[in-house]
């Protein structure tokens, strides 16, 4: 099974090129010290210094450097997006599924209280709730956005699982005997398990996005070190208004470049869930046959 | 050929029926798949269940496989009823005695796992004795059993044909020791000309292993082959049953002639054109059984019937070795419906 | 009105190792079909008879392509047609009625839409027309014409497969492709669908092209048989001829593989073993592994397509005495593996 993952990685360019960012980012959470020389959180230096040799991309408006910023805040969104993500795929998992799988009342009740927690608006919730653990560290963070952030998956995830309901290789596991959990768990479980993996990185992606928009609005900690409480301090320094470009295009590009990676990635699971949508693959395309298409597109 | 012998009886299926309702809050209706159905399976014995899609036979099996429980009627395996069923044990006992071969070799086998996952989860779940090891020797054995060879428990449900992996639902169902085996349509999907293979599979359980198997099929010359009696369903009802040989040599419900007529005979000539232009005004479709009115069902398509048929519903009454549900063939008249 | 020459379709695939390493389905295959006949083409799953059909009726897509051979259709090469000359031809000169009905039959539109669509898309465009020509093309299959409003999923499994090919009549076409249109029926609807088509093809003079894996189905209905092994045309002749007497080994073990229903019964073996790996080409005859006949040089010696009377048949048994060839060279190959069924 995991071997069809790795292939299912190598055959698309598109999911390489996610994956290599996300290895880049998660070095960087590991092993911060070996590329940022400077503290994240020194006041040490000048303010507002343009990027040189000793400030890659210059200093914040308190005088710290933004680059080790950018490389100590790695940390935190990796582990909001690994930790909340994860948490939310596997609760819609065992919801949406158990839900499809035992069907009538079962169903009905679970169905109903994923569309309940689903119709709750959900940015306004995570302000409130934010708003009131005030200071909230990394694990608030991470609990806030898996109880808001299960339902939409478990609603996809349900969907999925109704259309392999009627296999019949569930059939032969009940007809043996099997308990309905033990069904869930083992017999239908895995062979999502490509959904489930598209499903986790789409939970990751936009709780980079919800969280440093959470951060970004003042509901973090803003002593922390992260790349949406960066853009707070940017924006309270009216960098951008004030010519510092830096200071929030640096942790802008950040989030973008780490949602980036997710959603590459999910480029390979999307084909490997469903054919129909891997690309043709034809003969290796020469950068020659490319030159001579458009020429003779063109008319020559 | 197997000779005529009593069997003792392992299951018995007595006014077996089972309704379902249809239909939207305007149109309810019922829906009878299955009416007042009996017959019993002895051991050591192959009997084919055989009918169109709509007669019923398929939820016949998954009532056996307590898959639906009955709207009225009884099941009895070994003298006991199904419904005395309460305790997990029994019910896990039941389906270990009593397992299910299904239809799809494609759908039949969970694609994430190798081929030996079902075989080895059956022993767990219904031979708790058994230690690992000795689980794996069994799981060895059952595919030898069903002419796969050890050597293929490794392999994943994507490496094997269609054929193959039919035979590893036999080897599924062999795990537990089972007594009877329900096999729902198990060669229907598969190229003719591999089938025979399946049917020799089936005679050799019969034969070594000293399993009996309900055999579902629309196929009546493979029925043929392997089966020793005969069951005939349409629309819900048994038309007809009784030993194979009997039933084919002298049919005598109309619906059994039709179903002989159409079996295709390579080695017959071919028919004249009037005999094609008569077979194709034969256009009719099982009937959807929903709310019916007492009567033969098979009135409609059959070219003999008499007032009676109208009226009243003709019950399963033994006609010679065998039994037939039809008023013209119980009067003792000779029944040539279809040729 | 349709000659098949030399047709090699293969697919481009990648070995574990990461090379190129085509797979050819359909391998140097020729035929002819005139008008009005009905042309059965039989075999195992795997032997390339659906990749056969899709490719005659341009239907493939990559990786599969069309190699090698010509596909003429009254005169007109359809390999190097474009796609515009080619719908125009399709469904009016040329149509094709798939396997199974609902995976063909658009599930949310009811038949009649269906039927108007394809009307529509062909220059029709009046809507009395449009519902007196789907109301005729359901009277010629059986179909009463308030069916046109139902959903496929109303119809029975008889009735679908009629609609199906009440669909690929709408503009009488020469041709009709039909690839196992009975495999989902029951005995009794199988037989009544087959004589339908028989009895359309008197009273409008269609060809067909029929594939099937189940030889019986056919023997009383096709004119000409078309036996296909491992891709290759293993015999191919006029029906009966074939049936009364098969010449290829793979022909008799398919005709046996046959319980009957009346006569004397007697213990089958089917033919034991499974096809050969296609992406691995052996030397020699494809079906040796599995031949009660076989010969030394049958695993050398690749076997043309030799004319025995008017039934060509692919079989080394048949050679003339004196062609004690050379191996042909087949390129690298192992060999094939053996396997239970």
């Amino acid at each position: 099974m995991t071997g069809r993952f790795w292939r299912a990685l190598a055959r698309s360019p598109k999911a390489t090129a996610g994956a290599i960012l996300l290895v880049a980012f998660i070095v960087l959470a590991l092993f911060p010290g070996l590329f940022a020389h400077d503290s994240p959180t020194a006041e040490a230096y000048a303010r507002n210094l343009g990027p040189s040799g000793a400030h890659l991309f210059g200093t914040t408006g308190l005088g710290q450097d933004v680059f080790a910023q950018a490389v100590y805040g790695t940390r935190q969104v990796l582990e909001i997006a690994f930790g909340a993500g994860l948490a939310s795929t596997v609760i819609a998992a065992l919801i949406g599924v158990a839900a499809a799988y035992l069907g009538g009342f079962w169903d009905g009740a679970l169905s109903l209280f994923t569309d309940v927690v689903l119709v709750i608006p959900l940015f306004p919730l995570l302000i409130v709730i934010a708003a009131y653990v005030h200071n909230s560290g990394t694990l608030v963070l991470i609990a806030v956005l898996t109880l808001t952030g299960w339902s939409y998956t478990a609603r996809q995830l349900r969907s999925q699982a109704l259309s392999l309901r009627n296999r019949d290789f569930l059939a032969a596991a009940r007809v043996r005997g099997e308990r309905a959990a033990y069904i869930i768990a083992v017999e239908i479980l895995p062979t999502m398990s490509s959904l489930l993996v598209a499903a986790f990185l789409t939970n990751a992606l936009y709780d980079v996005l919800f969280a440093s928009s959470l951060q970004f609005i003042g509901l973090g900690d803003p002593n922390s070190v992260a790349w949406g409480t960066m853009l707070y301090w940017a924006q309270n320094n009216e960098a951008l208004q004030t010519g510092y470009y830096l200071q929030a295009i640096v942790p802008g590009a950040a989030i973008a470049l780490l949602g980036a990676a997710f959603a590459l990635l999910n480029y390979a699971f999307d084909e490997v869930g469903n054919p129909a949508l891997r690309p043709v693959r034809a003969r290796r395309r020469s950068w020659l046959g490319a030159a001579r298409r458009i020429r003779r597109l063109a008319g020559a | 050929m197997t000779e005529p012998h009593s069997v003792t009886e392992l299951l018995r299926a007595d006014h077996l029926t089972r309704h379902f309702s249809i239909g939207g809050t305007l149109a309810r209706g019922t829906l009878h798949a299955v009416d007042d159905v009996s017959f019993s399976i002895g051991e050591r014995e192959i009997v084919a269940l055989a009918g169109e899609s709509g007669s019923g036979k398929s939820t016949v099996a998954r009532l056996l496989a307590r898959v639906y429980k009955p709207t009225s009627g009884t099941v009895a395996f070994e003298g006991r009823p199904l419904s005395a069923f309460r305790s997990r044990r029994d019910a896990l006992r039941y389906s270990g005695q009593v397992p299910m071969v299904f239809q799809d070799p494609f759908s039949s086998l969970n694609p994430v796992f190798r081929v030996s996952h079902g075989v080895l989860r059956a022993l767990k779940l219904h031979r708790p004795g058994l230690s690992a090891d000795e689980r794996r020797a069994e799981a060895a054995r059952v595919f030898d059993v069903v002419g796969l060879g050890a050597g293929m428990l490794g392999r994943y449900p994507h490496e094997l044909s269609g054929g193959q992996r039919q035979r590893v639902g036999f080897a599924q169902a062999l795990a537990t020791k089972p007594r009877l085996i329900l096999a729902d349509e198990p060669v229907s999907m598969l190229d003719t000309s591999i089938r025979i293979g399946l049917l020799n599979l089936m005679a050799k359980l019969r034969d070594e292993e000293g399993v009996s198997i309900l055999y579902i099929t629309h196929d009546i010359a493979g029925a043929r082959y392997v089966a020793d009696r005969l069951i005939v369903m349409y629309a819900g009802q048994v038309a007809e049953s009784g030993p194979i040989e009997d039933v084919l040599a002298a049919p005598r419900h109309p619906y059994t002639q039709l179903l002989l007529s159409a079996v295709p005979d390579p080695k017959a000539p071919p028919p004249s054109l009037e005999a094609l232009a008569a077979a194709s005004g034969e256009r009719g479709e099982p009937p959807k059984v929903i709310d019916p009115k007492p009567g033969c069902r098979f009135m409609p398509r059959c070219p003999v019937s008499i007032d009676m048929c109208g009226q009243v519903t003709p019950e399963l009454k033994v006609l010679g070795p065998g039994e037939a549900a039809c008023h013209v063939a119980q009067t003792g008249a000779e029944v040539k419906a279809f040729s | 009105m349709l000659e098949v020459s030399g047709l090699t379709v293969e697919y481009a695939a990648t070995t574990k190792a990461g090379g190129e390493s085509p797979v050819r389905a359909v391998d140097d295959v020729s035929f002819d079909v005139a008008a009005g006949e009905f042309v059965a083409i039989v075999g195992e799953s795997g032997c390339g008879k659906s990749t056969l059909l899709f490719a005659v009726a341009q239907l493939l897509s990559p990786p599969a392509a069309i190699t090698a051979g010509s596909v003429t259709f009254r005169g007109q090469d359809l390999v190097a047609m474009t796609d515009r000359r080619l719908a125009a031809i399709r469904w009016e000169k040329l149509s094709v009625v798939m396997q199974s009905a609902m995976n063909a039959l658009n599930p949310v539109m009811s038949v009649g839409a269906q039927f108007a669509d394809a009307l529509r898309a062909h220059g029709m465009s009046s809507r009395k027309a449009i519902a007196a020509r789907s109301a005729e093309v359901l009277r010629l299959v059986g179909i009463d014409a308030v069916h046109l409003k139902s959903f496929p999923h109303q119809l029975s499994g008889g009735m679908r497969q009629r609609a199906m090919i009440a669909m690929a009549l709408l503009f009488t076409p020469d041709l009709v492709i039909m690839d196992e249109p009975t495999s989902a029926l029951d005995v009794v609807a199988q037989r009544s669908l087959m004589t339908q088509i028989k009895e359309l093809q008197r009273e409008i003079g269609f060809a067909v092209i029929f594939v099937t894996h189940d030889m019986s189905l056919v023997s009383h209905y096709s004119d000409r048989l078309m036996v296909m092994y491992a891709g290759q045309v293993a015999e191919a002749g006029p029906t009966r001829r074939i049936f009364d007497n098969p010449l290829h080994p793979y022909s008799r073990g398919l005709l046996e593989a046959f319980p009957g229903i009346r006569g004397a019964k007697v213990p089958l073996q089917g033919i034991p073993g499974a096809p050969p790996d296609l992406s691995v080409i052996p030397n020699g005859c494809r079906f040796a592994p599995r031949c009660p006949a076989k010969m030394p040089e049958c695993e050398t010696t690749a076997p043309a397509l030799l004319d025995r009377d008017g039934v060509d048949v692919r079989c080394l048994l048949y050679a003339p005495a004196s062609a004690k060839t050379v191996p042909a060279d087949n390129g690298p190959g192992e060999k094939p593996r053996e396997r239970a069924q």
